[in-house]
């Protein structure tokens, strides 16, 4: 422990992270992309020589200390190397959504005050000449793909490759400077600034120094036995903390090697191509290849389906357990064995999922059918919980302890504590600094003691130690006959179905529950095309009938399932009814990492939910949209409502 | 009175007799785009001289006339439109460049030497390379193996050397391969690369028709009706294409098209055709208010 310690206390920054690599493992790979369909990859050595030449041509163009440099762009090694390079002078990388409007943006860029942006392409340059019109502090503009870039003004922008020969020609000059600059750097100075993506009001810049993120990293590192031979795929926003940690954080603690996509549509390929080791996705990834394969399996010929579902019978039986360490019998094993040469294995090599060794989730409830099939396939999937502020982590589930219902226990180093209201509050080394210039908010959430409130309301489970979260605390409300209202509860229930996308519930403070649906137009679609059931748009496929039908069938399943728990038997769904449009980011009802926000939704449909509540059988509305290149358009429709069957709650009927 | 094309009519009628019209600034650039110097347009590229001169071209299908005496010209650098209403030759026309008809009378003149007769390969070999109407690609075979046929003409080895796959012919295959990942790249079709072409939506297809055209490194290419049949969006996604292969490869393009927005917004000159013949020819502006063109799609009145 002490030499552990004592390790870390030199390593008190990214950039001295770096100069161990290389020192210890030069010529490991470090970084792999996939370019014009060859992957290039780059050695510790070679990455931190190109690191050392965009910091000296940050210095050429004057970056200091304490600037703030915006990083915008899609996963790629360059980008990653600025951020690096960024914290080599002495400066803060702001990595930002890459997916964001231009008006999103340029809150960011004027509230961090960003003098210098660092882009992907041709695309996000645009974006941020339309921020300086009303944004005034960018200095400088460097872009990564030259495409299209030729005939911009060069006055105030620049190549990043031309930066890193500008910087290369003036080293002789700058060397010292630089070295000066990053060796200076201590364990609680800036790491990174990131922006939550915010469910209600405007994003918060979260501050998270060196001391957060190494800890973090370490710990998280040595929990799960990360090795510099690992191997993670970066395809999540880098404006995301997770992306941070994972890529940057971890990466550079363990020196494992970060592979970067060929472009967004090629992740699945390339994924397969790399066979990672290690492996992230939110929930919805994971869904979305669930329902593929089942798809695909529904057109297969006979004797696959039939090799398929014999398979994944024994899979489901034992799989979980063989993953945990438990025994089995000696049948099971030998056809669990058949299963994986004939069913599991090429399935797990379609997937991309052959050699990893930890797989994690997070970020929304996983439906149990979903997290039970991946690991019965052999794939060691496991839950975790966390937030931006806690730099990520907060809890997460040790192997051989994984449920589809808990989140784990807490990581090394953390401290959790329920307050009286439910809600989770969390102390750990992880902590952030503070809020960028939002005193008030800092103080709201963490206090005097380090204590930061999650937001979040769960309980710790007795017995078992383990973490189960319900809902958001300030969700969770009370019916007007008083029972407990989590609509987050009943959501992920809903969301477990294939064929439901999202869904939104209604009740607080309201006699009876009520819900938009939204269905999930692959699974339906394909239920559609077996159905013969002909359709034009979307639109018309969600108000179909026998669409209809079916989800009314999932509902009353599922008010079923929740009249079983005593405290939540109010969130029955009475009347729901299917939206006509898929609930969007671009239109602001969602965040960019796809979280609801409801009370946006609540304030856009509200003629929807008047509707819900009093009685009506259809509803017509008009719904603005906006499209990716910003115009408006609007929808019309007439909504059909529905009645769902609802279950005396099992309290009520021992009472009777 | 006869109404050919509603979608020019449309167009015309809405800002057919605009302003411009009298403005001075669009008669100092027709002066220039007459003359035969090199100029450079508003948005920055290089206009040159003459690539490809038709003259006085007539082409006939026995007693048909499907191209009556046309003479125009395309310049290095410039995106130039043929359009016209159905049957008017526009196609014909495209052949004749390609090398695929032979005009019974006239000349083609391509990079300042006149053509002699010659096979549309032989054409192809020159730096002509061309898109179709009706898309014709290999169905069975994956779009980066349809690309690498674009780049047949920069391949030396002969056949035998290439089913051996041996020395010359490795070393051959893997430079050609570069240049198709830098173009599948360009056209973002990297996530199809190895997709049967068979399985992929229309829009697509046009796009690796696109890429296999431009896989030939042409001098001038030429597209035939690049949008048709497809919506909105995915001819704002060709429109940008093209446009960026003008612009990044300094490709000179010839196109077809009949949405006439598309068309005046993206090229610099447009050669109108009616039956066979050509009625007019300049600059978006100067073709939109040229008397002939207007009669000859929303008709003259009797009166």
């Amino acid at each position: 422990m002490s030499n552990a310690s004592a390790q870390a206390g030199s390593l008190v920054s990214i950039p001295h992270l770096l100069a161990r690599n290389v020192a210890k493992y030069g010529d490991k790979a470090a970084y792999r992309e996939k370019e014009f369909g060859i992957w290039q990859s780059w050695n510790w050595a070679e990455s931190a020589d190109e690191i050392r030449a965009i910091a000296l041509g940050f210095l050429e163009l004057g970056v200091s200390k304490g600037d703030f440099v915006a990083i915008i762009g899609r996963n790629r090694p360059a980008l990653y190397w600025s951020m690096v390079a960024t914290q080599m002078v002495g400066a803060i990388p702001v990595p930002l959504y890459q997916d964001a409007v231009a008006e999103e943006m340029s809150y960011v860029l004027e509230h961090c005050g960003a003098r210098f942006v660092i882009v992907g392409d041709q695309e996000q340059v645009d974006k941020v000449i339309e921020v300086q019109e009303t944004v005034k502090g960018i200095d400088h503009i460097i872009y990564h793909d030259r495409r299209g870039m030729r005939k911009y003004d060069h006055s105030k922008m620049n190549a990043l490759a031309d930066i890193q020969a500008t910087g290369r020609a003036a080293h002789d000059r700058f060397d010292a400077e630089l070295e000066k600059r990053w060796t200076s750097l201590g364990y609680d100075d800036i790491c990174v600034m990131l922006y939550t993506s915010g469910t209600t009001g405007r994003p918060k810049g979260v501050v998270l120094s060196n001391r957060n993120i190494i800890e973090t990293s370490k710990n998280s590192s040595e929990f799960d036995h990360l090795r510099a031979d690992d191997e993670i795929l970066a395809y999540l926003p880098m404006a995301w903390v997770g992306d941070f940690i994972f890529s940057i954080g971890q990466a550079y603690w363990t020196a494992f090697c970060v592979n970067c996509p060929e472009s967004q549509d090629t992740m699945m390929t390339d994924l397969r191509e790399i066979g990672p080791t290690y492996y992230f996705a939110p929930p919805r990834v994971f869904e979305t290849q669930l329902t593929n394969v089942m798809i695909r399996m529904e057109d297969a010929g006979r004797i696959k389906k039939w090799m398929f579902n014999k398979g994944m019978s024994v899979a489901r039986k034992i799989g979980p357990d063989l993953l945990d360490g438990k025994s089995a019998g000696l049948v099971d094993r030998i056809k669990y064995g058949l299963g994986n040469l004939f069913v599991y294995g090429p399935l797990k090599n379609t997937l991309g999922f052959s050699k990893v060794r930890v797989g994690y989730t997070a970020g929304e409830a996983i439906g149990p059918e979903i997290f039970d099939f991946y690991r019965s396939l052999g794939i060691n999937l496991k839950q975790l919980y966390g937030q931006t502020e806690a730099s990520v982590f907060i809890t997460q589930q040790p192997d051989g302890q994984v449920r589809s219902d808990t989140v784990g226990v807490p990581s090394p180093d953390v401290e959790i504590k329920i307050a009286d209201n439910g809600e989770v509050f969390y102390r750990s080394p992880g902590v952030f600094v503070e809020y960028y210039k939002n005193a008030d908010s800092t103080a709201s959430t963490k206090d005097a003691e380090g204590w930061v409130a999650t937001g979040d309301a769960g309980f710790i489970e007795e017995g078992t130690g383990h973490l189960r979260i319900i809902d958001r605390a300030k969700d969770v409300g009370k019916m007007a006959n008083g029972l407990l209202f989590a609509p987050k509860y009943v959501e992920n229930k809903l969301k477990f179905y294939s064929n439901i996308l999202e869904a939104v519930v209604f009740g607080s403070d309201q006699d009876y529950c009520t819900a938009f649906i939204n269905i999930d137009l692959t699974a339906v679609g394909n239920w559609a095309e077996r159905n013969n059931i002909a359709y034009g748009s979307y639109q018309e496929l969600a108000g179909h009938s026998r669409v209809l039908d079916m989800i009314q069938s999932h509902v009353e399943e599922i008010n079923t399932s929740v009249a079983q728990d005593d405290m939540l038997s109010g969130c029955q769904i009475h009347r729901f009814l299917v939206l006509h449009k898929e609930l969007d980011a671009d239109d602001g009802e969602m965040t960019r990492t796809r979280k609801v926000r409801r009370r946006i939704v609540e304030e856009k449909y509200s003629d929807l939910i008047t509707a819900l509540y009093d009685g009506s059988k259809t509803v017509s509305t008009v719904t603005e949209v906006t499209y990716e290149d910003g115009r408006k358009g609007a929808i019309k429709a007439t909504l059909e409502i529905r009645d769902a069957r609802t279950v005396p709650s099992a309290q009520k009927m021992a009472a009777e | 009175m006869r109404e050919r094309c509603p979608l020019l009519r449309r167009w015309l009628q809405n800002d057919g007799f605009g302003f411009e019209y009298f403005g001075n600034t669009e008669i100092g650039v027709l002066d220039m785009k007459d003359t035969y110097e090199p100029y450079v347009t508003d948005d920055g590229r290089q206009i040159g001289n003459v690539l490809m001169e038709m003259k006085n071209i007539t082409l006939r299908f026995g007693g048909v006339v499907a191209i009556k005496d046309i003479s125009f010209d395309i310049r290095e650098g410039e995106i130039r439109a043929i359009i016209g209403p159905n049957g008017a030759g526009k196609s014909s026309m495209l052949n004749v460049i390609s090398g695929f008809y032979h005009p019974q009378e006239g000349e083609v003149w391509f990079r300042g030497e006149k053509r002699k007769l010659m096979k549309p390969f032989e054409v192809a070999n020159q730096g002509v390379a061309r898109t179709f109407q009706n898309i014709a690609l290999f169905e069975g075979m994956s779009v980066l193996d349809n690309v690498m046929t674009g780049r047949l003409t920069h391949m030396k080895t002969n056949i035998f050397q290439q089913a051996l796959w041996w020395g010359k012919a490795e070393k051959e295959e893997t430079e050609n391969r570069e240049a198709v990942e830098k173009i599948i790249d360009f056209l973002e079709i990297q996530a199809i690369r190895k997709t049967p072409v068979g399985r992929l939506p229309y829009g697509l297809k046009k796009r690796v028709e696109l890429a296999r055209a431009l896989a030939a490194e042409p001098k001038l290419l030429l597209l035939d009706e690049p949008m048709a049949g497809m919506n909105v969006e995915e001819k704002e996604d060709m429109s940008r294409y093209i446009l960026d292969v003008n612009d990044e490869f300094g490709t000179t393009v010839a196109l077809i098209e009949h949405d006439m927005g598309v068309v005046m917004d993206l090229s610099d000159r447009v050669v109108v055709m009616d039956y066979g013949k050509k009625i007019g020819d300049g600059t978006p502006d100067e073709v939109r208010n040229n008397q002939a063109v207007i009669d000859a799609y929303l008709g003259v009145a009797h009166d």
